[in-house]
């Protein structure tokens, strides 16, 4: 693939903690072939993992009968995926802030964190009927290392 | 995950081989920590050279492992760590709760 080709990819998986791993490698390779260095492909396809793990167990409660769907769209160096699961929501207000000193020792909270530093942008939508969708962009021509991000 | 443990100078060295991400190595470094708390074993280093892939579960459970092991009165450090694990360490600041070695001598010579 030439850097600029457009490209659309999708994927439904079960929610099942395995299948996180073969989103996550579409990602990484998807990016690999833009042109993206290893370690950028690398921060993406973690954004990925953990958005598609917290739609696997927040968003669908474990519950291997409902799916998580998605969508890794490339326009020239854009690069949008989309994280969609069955689940009932959430109010992305009360996630907290793991570096807020108070929140330093805790074990979980840092999954959102960590999309946010590896991605331009994220943010959720919420369907009237269910569901919950994930979109992160990045702009692939910004270079995607750890470095070049906003933590 | 796989874990393989060794004493040294009343260290518990314990060696991390795989992944520790979400149903994958997160519960089972749970397991091998409360073993040796458990077993009286509370100075421990955690040896994470052999880590292939971690995520914000393995991260939560390595600041779990901590506090298990200060809250027996013990010590908790890592000992070789990869690049791109200090660096989730580092967005997260949670560099600044870990000592960090990158010599085994100078990390058994410390607790």
């Amino acid at each position: 693939m030439e850097r600029g080709d457009s490209e659309r990819i999708e994927i439904t998986i079960s929610s099942r903690f395995e299948n996180i791993e073969l989103v996550q490698v579409i990602a990484e390779h998807l990016c690999e072939n833009a042109g993206v260095d290893e370690d950028g492909s690398h921060w993406i396809g973690m954004a990925v993992r953990e958005a598609v793990a917290n739609a696997i167990k927040h968003g669908n409660k474990l519950d291997a009968g409902k799916k998580v769907f998605a969508v890794f769209e490339l326009a020239g160096l854009e690069l949008e995926i989309t994280i969609s699961d069955e689940g009932k929501g959430f109010d992305p207000e009360k996630v907290s802030d793991p570096l807020n000193p108070q929140n330093l020792m805790k074990t979980s909270g840092r999954g959102i964190f960590y999309m946010k530093t590896f991605m331009d942008q994220v943010h959720y939508s919420f369907h009237p009927n269910g569901g919950t969708s994930l979109v992160m962009t990045k702009n692939l021509s910004k270079g995607s290392g750890i470095a070049s991000t906003k933590a | 995950m796989k874990a393989s443990t060794r004493t040294v100078d009343n260290v518990e060295i314990i060696s991390l081989q795989g992944k520790i991400t979400i149903g994958a190595g997160d519960t089972q470094l749970r397991e091998v920590i409360t073993n040796a708390v458990n077993s009286g074993k509370t100075n421990v280093l955690l040896d994470l050279s052999g880590v292939t892939t971690i995520d914000s579960s393995g991260i939560g459970e390595l600041v779990g492992s901590y506090t298990t092991v200060t809250n027996r009165g013990g010590k908790l450090k890592l000992l070789h760590l990869p690049a791109k694990l200090n660096e989730l360490l580092h967005v997260t600041q949670l560099i600044t709760v870990f000592e960090v070695y990158e010599d085994e001598r100078e990390a058994i010579a410390s607790f």
